[in-house]
């Protein structure tokens, strides 16, 4: 009997009981669905709060403060410097007469401001650049970089007037401490909420597969091997996945789209319908991925239970 | 007449060798088992419940181990067989049992062809030797039709066919009329008889009186797990 009629012979009795035990499949596929919705849930969240954290860590930057006669020569230099360094996100380089415009325009209404800026020569303010990091924990490392004389190019040192990261130290290393206890708390609450499913999942094909124990003794009683008998289970079990995963992303269609305004709205990001269209190929992905093996996986233990006599 | 104790020995198709099953908790199942069985041979064994005829068969199809003791079929011994061995030995007995343990979401066709699949038959073969043995006992109509379908005696028909379609050295039919009424006892006892007078070894357990007195054959009796009676004439002291 060669391999590719044994698989043939295999895949037919995983078909047949698939659309033959209607009861089982409706039940083990609708258990395997919710349980895909949660997890695929999960992922939605957690993909829209690290979405959110990101636009708050953007809004989060160290300012270099530049003394009235820093060579601009010199700033080009150190901006050079910074933006080679893996830490660094971005550096905008705010000129000495763009520093003054903005500082004009914030204070157009204050006419004691304006007139008092007038009256000066010499423009009083500096340039300075505004640095984002890649993520908020190395602004301390940027911030020693720039108060230390020999990591910094030539002569930049004394074109430095002052480095705020001191004054905002305390906000930074708090909104560091929350980003990384809510990375933390959303993984341990995604894989508490995989283990809790895989263990529902695998309780529920357990027990369809429970049903059909005396027959798996019989099949082995009349010499059918191990592979022959577990082959249809394990089948059967990929395709509850296969056709859970299926249903789940086509009911995240219309409850992201309905939910994108309020998402959107609450974590201040990206949109739930927006996430779905734009991450549809890794959800699938995921989602599909994780029913196969948990429904395969499932049934190839389950029905192992029964198969030793 | 009693039979002479591990008589032809080397020749036999069966043979319990002093065989003695303990469960756990020290319930003797059965004990000091000593008997053979000939090719072609129809043997009952005839006990009350729990005199271990069914451990007995367990025994053979290696479903359990003996705490002491050989079962040997043609001169191998069961328990000792890898579970590919064991599993290809399994395909030399077909099995008939008193709750028919038919595959329920098969058809007749598909649980006959999955004894001949499980044994690695192809599938013209299969075209052929299904209806060939659904014709045998007589449900060659009832070939598309799910076990739910079927009346006791039909699906006992049914399990007799599944037994025999890969021509078994041997046929374990174990209280195979335990649920039947008086015409389809007579019904499987006849086709029972017509497998044996075609060279196939039966082997039926059962506590039915009546069976046992219309079949006039070999009869070991079984009492508190030990043989009491061997007897060619078919007499038993139950």
């Amino acid at each position: 009997m060669s391999f590719f009629a044994n698989s043939q012979r295999i895949i037919r009795a995983g078909f047949n009981s698939f659309w033959r035990n209607k009861f089982v499949t409706a039940s083990a596929i609708l258990i395997m669905t919710v349980t895909l919705f949660i997890m695929g849930s999960l992922l939605f969240i957690s993909a829209m709060l690290d979405s959110s954290l990101e636009q708050i860590s953007e809004k989060v930057d160290i300012n270099v403060y530049f003394t009235t006669d820093a060579n601009e020569s010199n700033i080009l230099s150190l901006q050079t410097a910074l933006e080679s360094r893996d830490d660094v996100a971005a550096v905008e380089y705010v000129t000495q007469q763009e520093a003054l415009d903005n500082f004009r325009s914030q204070n157009r209404d204050d006419d004691l401001i304006i007139q008092a800026l007038e009256e000066l020569e010499d423009n009083p303010l500096g340039a300075y650049f505004n640095i984002q990091a890649t993520d908020s924990q190395y602004y301390e490392d940027i911030a020693n970089y720039l108060e230390s004389d020999a990591s910094v190019v030539a002569g930049s040192q004394e074109i430095i007037d002052r480095v705020n990261y001191q004054q905002n130290r305390n906000a930074i290393e708090r909104l560091t401490n929350i980003i990384q206890s809510l990375d933390t708390f959303s993984f341990l609450v995604i894989i508490i909420f995989a283990l809790i499913a895989a263990l529902i999942v695998f309780n529920t094909i357990r027990l369809a597969i429970f049903s059909s124990r005396d027959e798996i003794s019989v099949m082995e009683l009349m010499g059918a091997s191990r592979s022959y008998v577990r082959g249809p289970f394990v089948l059967e079990g990929i395709m509850y996945g296969i056709v859970s995963a299926l249903i789940t992303l086509l009911l995240f269609y219309p409850i992201s789209l309905w939910g994108e305004a309020s998402t959107s709205t609450f974590f201040g990001g990206t949109g739930s319908f927006t996430y779905f269209v734009n991450n549809f190929g890794e959800l699938f992905v995921i989602l599909m991925v994780t029913g196969i093996a948990l429904g395969g996986i499932s049934s190839y233990i389950a029905v192992r239970k029964y198969l030793d006599i | 007449m009693n039979r002479e104790k591990n008589k032809n020995v080397s020749s036999s198709l069966i043979h319990f060798d002093n065989v003695s099953k303990v469960y756990l908790g020290n319930s003797v199942a059965v004990e000091n088992i000593n008997f053979t069985i000939e090719p072609s041979e129809f043997i009952s064994i005839v006990g009350h419940s729990g005199a271990g005829k069914t451990t007995l068969l367990k025994l053979l199809l290696a479903e359990e181990h003996p705490s002491s003791g050989n079962v040997l079929f043609e001169s191998t011994i069961v328990h000792d067989l890898s579970k590919h061995e064991r599993t290809k030995l399994r395909r030399r007995i077909g099995m008939v049992f008193q709750d028919f343990r038919l595959l329920s979401h098969k058809t007749a066709y598909e649980n006959i062809a999955f004894a001949m699949e499980a044994a690695g038959r192809e599938d013209d073969e299969i075209d052929v030797d299904v209806p060939y043995v659904l014709d045998l006992v007589g449900l060659r109509d009832k070939i598309w039709h799910f076990p739910a379908e079927l009346s006791g005696g039909e699906k006992q028909r049914l399990a007799i066919a599944r037994a025999i379609v890969n021509q078994p050295d041997v046929v374990i039919a174990d209280e195979p009329t335990g649920n039947l009424d008086p015409v389809n006892t007579y019904d499987v006892m006849q086709i029972l008889n017509k497998i044996n007078s075609l060279g196939t070894t039966v082997i039926l357990s059962t506590h039915n009186k009546g069976v046992v007195d219309i079949l006039e054959n070999r009869v070991v009796t079984l009492k508190d797990g030990r043989i009491v009676s061997d007897d060619e004439s078919g007499s038993y002291h139950l």
